[in-house]
């Protein structure tokens, strides 16, 4: 028989070498679905390395980079906090939408609109994830449900506006928003796709967070909250506010994500799914890879913008359909959350 | 093959990091035999009784069971064996029902009415009544240690082991307890009775083994022996066992209570109408078996629990939240576990869970003074654990009491809530909680909420009787005695 064992503590070899196991399991899985496409693995596995090393890829990999860790190092804030927000992706499209209406709809000086986008973007995210916050320190409202319906109404939203009201009247009937004024357009770094400004935010994000959760009262409240609203009631806690902060937080990195999407690379309000391809799902597997580290969070975010920028190139390099890449970033990301169990338990034969 | 010695346990000894939990222990227990197991907080008792219930595998030693050696390597085997675990904190699922909580443990085939029956029938059998239908969250903790107990029963158990029973029991219960204990006994099952309560262990066993710092010191016929031998055995000193308690002059109320009505989580009245005042100088008692409204009022008080009808004032200001009551009050729970700390905190957080507003400066923790401070609290407190980073569930139960002790005592307050607070103490820490809420009488005021009687009547400058949501009656200290308090716990009004 084999018997399932808690290990008394994870040594740091064994979170190396669960990882590795697991990304090998994923290649392997993926070898096989590449071979019943007539495809060498081994081929496709080195264009995807070859290519995300060349500049081009590099960069492909940095403009994932900050969407995923604007959304992932928001949710670590949330999820610490006790608050499973599963809507990212809702609070990225509802700064987007802002940030589009701030762009093409308000009669502002120029050198005001860049700085207005992003308060109003981080505005609406706050405002997106408040709700569910709202619901469920008053109403006890199961908050995976709410936030993860709140996706369904955003995305509606944006689908709405760009078929509907602020269809560009010069898209022959495409379903976009007419082009942004150019002080609209976040700065990029010429040759590539990054626009540096949310890059940086990105980045500052992740140092900014690990500060307020492990050094500020506010963490320490959040951090409370999280774990027990008992304890968190006990000790005197304001419950409500340390959620609603929390959320606050978590919707205002996903908002500046969405203006970041539609100022720095699209410059325009597309349909939901070609302004975000699940970045606020994919934040979601950024945190918990990070084992809710603010800072590891960069390199979980890498990870993933890895992962996703390969998959594009396999798309366009081997002629691959984007099912069979989704199904490729399935399997790692499968493999890597099965080595979580494994790198927390050990098997013993009896 | 020694069928009468139901357990020898041979030089079992168990080391966790840094401490010797067990060292080269000897235990036995034999067919028909209510065998005491005395020592203090971190003896080893605990320790003793999980590795012979497989929750821990010893580092060296044997055990034998009816004279056979047996290599226990989980509580599935340990029940196998006929071994049944009574916890001091009852592990039951909180949401669901009595029955549902035993159902496991019934043949598929009997099912709900029938079920209900036999858990009835088993329970009035031993003389433990329990209403199968309850939920477990609606349940005292002794009744909820009733239901362990039934568990043990109902597998079958030959030998069962009774960590600190009667913490939460009234007179009445303990000797409804023991009396099943003893029919128990009389049906030739093996009982180990782990206790810190000295007249009970007298009383009720035939022999008793003494740990201190995870060695045995003695095992002895109980007829043998006498509550002072037991103590030095124990401690390893005598301890003082009666207070004088100096007179205080009560000063200005710190918390009154009026007409207050509180439902319990089904709905129903728990509070009813309840109305007392304690002052500054003060340790004011309230006795009552659990279950009789304690909890809600407790819950109410500390701002935890809505209030329905009349009003709470404490420092002169009706309370409206926890909030409010912890800028003057302090709290010490009966819940450590789920209320009291953290587990998954470090002991510095834990420690700085109901003060951390203390080290706050522009929004960021002053963890330099926070550290200094903590470290403070555990010298003056005699917490032992690994280091102050360490997370609290590495901490023994009677270090996690000295920890929210330490917390809860050394916040400025005038008004200190303590709900059971040395229970399952043993008897150097319960004498050292005691001094100290002696102590606080001098800047607060002291509600103390207790099921054991002696802490009551040591502590106590008035007492209030709590039964079935009311206070039965109000008693200054001279006048009240274990024997009208004890009546008055089961509803007689005593004049």
């Amino acid at each position: 028989m084999i018997r399932i064992e808690e290990r008394m503590e994870q040594s740091l070899i064994v979170k190396i070498v669960t990882k590795i196991v697991a990304i090998l399991l994923a290649l392997g899985i993926s070898a096989v679905i590449f071979m019943s496409y007539g495809i060498n693995p081994i081929y496709a596995f080195s264009t995807m390395f070859s290519k995300s090393l060349t500049p081009y890829g590099l960069s492909e990999v940095v403009t994932k980079f900050i969407p995923l860790e604007l959304c992932g190092v928001g949710l670590i804030v949330a999820f610490k906090s006790g608050m499973w927000n599963i809507g990212a992706e809702g609070q990225l499209l509802i700064g987007a939408i802002m940030a589009t209406w701030a762009a093409l709809f308000l009669d502002i000086p120029d050198f005001t609109r860049l700085p207005l986008i992003l308060v109003l973007s981080a505005l609406g995210g706050i405002i997106w994830a408040l709700i569910p916050a709202f619901l469920k320190a008053k109403l006890e409202i199961n908050e995976v449900i709410v936030t993860l319906m709140m996706n369904y109404i955003a995305s509606s939203l944006v689908n709405y506006l760009v078929y509907g009201p602020w269809k560009g009247s010069k898209e022959w009937g495409f379903p976009y928003t007419d082009k942004f004024p150019e002080s609209a357009w976040l700065p990029i770094i010429p040759g590539t796709r990054i626009h540096w400004p949310t890059l940086l935010m990105a980045s500052v994000a992740a140092f900014t967070v690990f500060f307020i959760m492990f050094k500020t009262t506010l963490g320490f409240e959040m951090r409370v909250c999280g774990q027990s609203r008992r304890v968190a009631e006990y000790s005197g806690m304001n419950y409500m506010k340390a959620l609603m902060v929390s959320m606050a937080i978590s919707g205002a990195l996903a908002g500046l994500a969405g203006a970041g999407e539609v100022c720095g690379i699209h410059r325009r309000l597309r349909y939901a799914s070609a302004i975000s391809s699940g970045y606020g799902y994919s934040g979601i597997i950024v945190a918990w890879l990070s084992g809710l580290h603010p800072i590891a969070s960069i390199l979980s975010a890498l990870f993933i913008a890895f992962l996703l920028a390969g998959g594009d190139i396999l798309q366009v390099s081997l002629g691959l359909s984007a099912g069979i890449v989704n199904v490729f970033n399935g399997a790692i990301l499968l493999s890597l959350l099965i080595s979580e169990f494994f790198g927390r338990y050990r098997f013993r034969w009896k | 093959m020694d069928r009468e010695t139901l357990v020898k346990m041979v030089g079992i000894t168990k080391i966790f990091p840094n401490v010797v939990a067990n060292d080269s222990v000897n235990f036995e227990l034999k067919r028909g035999e209510i065998h005491g197991l005395l020592g203090e907080n971190g003896a080893g008792k605990t320790t003793l009784m999980n590795i012979l219930y497989g929750i821990y595998k010893p580092d060296k030693g044997e055990i034998y069971i009816e004279g056979k050696p047996v290599n226990i390597k989980s509580p599935k085997d340990a029940i196998g064996l006929g071994i049944g675990m009574v916890p001091q904190f009852p592990e039951l699922v909180e949401n669901m029902t009595v029955a549902e909580n035993l159902a496991p443990l019934f043949p598929e085939k009997i099912l709900g009415k029938k079920r209900i029956n036999e858990i009835h029938r088993i329970a009035e059998e031993y003389g433990l009544p329990i209403d199968a239908e309850a939920m477990i969250y609606d349940l005292s903790l002794g009744e909820k240690q009733r239901i362990e107990i039934l568990k043990a029963l109902i597998r079958g158990a030959k030998i069962l082991i009774l960590d600190e029973p009667t913490t939460v029991l009234t007179p009445n219960e303990v000797s409804l307890l023991f009396k099943a204990i003893r029919k128990m006994r009389g049906e030739g099952k093996g009982i180990i009775f782990v206790s810190h309560k000295l007249p009970e262990v007298l009383e009720l066993t035939d022999r008793v083994t003494v740990l201190r710092k995870g060695r045995v010191v003695a095992t002895l016929n109980t007829k043998e022996t006498n509550e002072d031998e037991l103590v030095k055995l124990m401690v390893g000193r005598a301890v003082l066992r009666r207070y004088v308690k100096e007179k205080i002059v009560p000063g200005e109320e710190v918390l009154r209570v009026e007409n207050l009505h509180v439902f319990n989580d089904k709905g129903g009245l728990a509070v009813k109408g309840l109305s007392f005042s304690v002052r500054k100088g003060e340790v004011f008692g309230i006795a009552g078996v659990s279950g009789n409204g304690q909890k809600e009022l407790i819950e109410a008080i500390t701002g935890l629990r809505r209030v329905e009808k009349g009003r709470i004032v404490i420092g002169g200001r009706e309370l409206t939240s926890p909030i409010q009551f912890r800028r003057i009050a302090s709290h010490i729970p009966d819940d450590r576990v789920g209320m009291g700390v953290l587990p998954s905190l470090s002991v510095l957080e834990n420690l700085a869970l109901t003060s951390y507003k203390r080290f706050s400066k522009f929004g960021f923790l002053k963890f330099n003074e926070l550290e200094q401070y903590a470290n403070g609290l555990v010298d003056k407190y005699n917490i032992i654990m690994p280091s102050l980073r360490a997370p609290a569930w590495q901490l023994s139960g009677g270090n996690l009491a000295r920890l929210i002790l330490a917390r809860e005592t050394s916040a400025e307050c005038s008004l200190i809530v303590a709900v059971h607070p040395t229970f399952g103490l043993d008897v150097a820490s319960t004498e050292e909680t005691w001094k100290l809420l002696l102590e606080l009488r001098r800047k607060a005021g002291v509600l103390l909420v207790s099921e054991d009687l002696e802490e009551i009547l040591q502590l106590s400058d008035r007492i209030g009787v709590m039964y079935k949501g009311e206070l039965i009656d109000v008693l200054d200290s001279e006048e009240a005695d274990a024997e009208k308090i004890g009546l008055m716990m089961g509803g007689v009004k005593v004049d």
